[in-house]
């Protein structure tokens, strides 16, 4: 397969469409409540981004392989099962190897079973369609959403800290914005991130107000 | 130091709102935020189910998980446990209070994947509340969330009315700066008390 038809295959477009066109946090609008919640630094960040990726994978895994034996009466209450399952398997791996991450995500990493972009591609796309392609989908998805929680955390950890990841970026006389890191600094941030992204992406508006 | 109920309650309606400080319950504070009559409906709705869940789960955390020493399902029980409340909650409605259905039944489905209802749960867990802390901590955080949704409800009907807002930020974008104002001026009440 050439380099160029590798763009038009299924997988690819799958892929991007997950990954650019359809963000989760810009376009799609789901699993906001965690976006704006552990964004404040980076660690927090990347750490609950890959919580939501393992989630994300493995829960489109068994969910696409088990598409054709789960009732479709039953299906909520069974990707419920599946996703904390999931969920509390990343909530003992953060407890026993990173415990200050563990300790400042607080309930926060329980909250991934009601992350609704988790839910949201089990019933969009997982339950209908093949494993590898619920796995590039689940990837695309989930790449997106830590992309963009890193690049939130990355802004309000420089503004309301002075550092990132922890090591010192600002000069030592600069004026810590505090407020970027309580809820104002995140709505008004999100906000702005959204706007961009939608110029950037040349997305239709949105229809009402 | 153990905590007044009703000190937890006022906490959880002003200095510590579920939506304005936690920033939780996201999802659909945006979806619903559209009308007040909507609004108001589904923060009832979510208050109902948050005091009832959250009871619940506190009866299975001190009655069950904790006397077996299971604790690590307690993420497990609790999502089940709320939704099947839900489950059962539209079945009540839908059997004995038809004329309930269009005003509130409508909402019901959205709330299992409120995060508000399964993080009260997890705060009550996480900070040991007794069962009348666990109460009013989950009344405060419905009401909390209720008048949270009406206050920007009301100002986005208002919005949607008079003002000319740039087109990428229509929607989602200008609620959330709706929000941020609101939680700098809830910020205000942080002098009430501190409680974590």
């Amino acid at each position: 397969m050439s380099f160029n038809k590798f763009f038009y295959t299924r997988g690819f477009r799958t892929f991007s469409k997950g990954f650019f066109k359809e963000n989760t946090v810009c376009c799609q609008l789901l699993g906001l409540c965690s976006a704006l919640a552990v964004s404040n630094k980076v660690e927090n960040g990347l750490a609950m981004g890959i919580g939501v990726i393992f989630v994300l994978v493995f829960s489109s895994l068994i969910i696409s392989a088990l598409r054709k034996s789960i009732s479709p009466r039953y299906r909520i209450i069974t990707y419920m099962i599946i996703i904390s399952t999931l969920v509390i398997f990343v909530d003992q791996y953060l407890k026993a190897f990173f415990p200050p991450i563990s300790k400042q995500l607080g309930p926060y990493v329980a909250l991934i079973i009601t992350n609704c972009i988790i839910m949201g591609r089990q019933e969009a796309f997982a339950v209908k369609n093949r494993v590898t392609y619920s796995i590039i989908d689940a990837l695309g998805n989930g790449l997106s959403y830590t992309y963009s929680l890193v690049f939130i955390a990355s802004i309000r950890e420089i503004l309301a800290f002075g550092t990132f990841f922890n090591i010192q970026v600002m000069p030592a006389g600069f004026d810590k914005l505090v407020v970027m890191a309580m809820a104002p600094g995140a709505f008004f941030l999100l906000s702005l991130y959204i706007w961009i992204f939608r110029i950037g992406a040349k997305l239709q508006p949105e229809k009402e107000d | 130091m153990v905590l007044h109920p009703l000190t937890i309650f006022v906490a959880a309606l002003f200095t510590h709102n579920i939506v304005l400080t936690y920033l939780l319950g996201m999802c659909p504070f945006l979806a619903m935020s559209r009308q007040l009559g909507t609004a108001v409906g589904m923060g009832i709705a979510v208050t109902f189910v948050l005091v009832i869940t959250g009871v619940i789960n506190w009866l299975l955390l001190h009655l069950v998980l904790i006397p077996t020493g299971s604790e690590i399902m307690a993420y497990l029980v609790f999502i089940i446990i709320i939704a099947s409340v839900v489950q059962l909650l539209e079945m009540i409605i839908e059997k004995f209070f038809p004329r309930l259905q269009s005003s509130f039944g409508i909402f019901l489905p959205l709330i299992t994947v409120n995060c508000t209802v399964l993080a009260v749960s997890l705060f009550v867990a996480l900070r040991e509340y007794n069962f009348w802390q666990t109460l009013f901590f989950a009344l405060g955080s419905g009401i909390g969330w209720t008048v949270a949704i009406s206050i920007v409800a009301a100002i986005r009907e208002k919005v949607a009315l008079i003002s000319d807002v740039p087109s990428g930020l229509r929607g989602a974008g200008i609620t959330m700066v709706i929000v941020g104002i609101l939680a700098l001026a809830f910020m205000g009440f942080s002098g009430m008390g501190n409680v974590q």
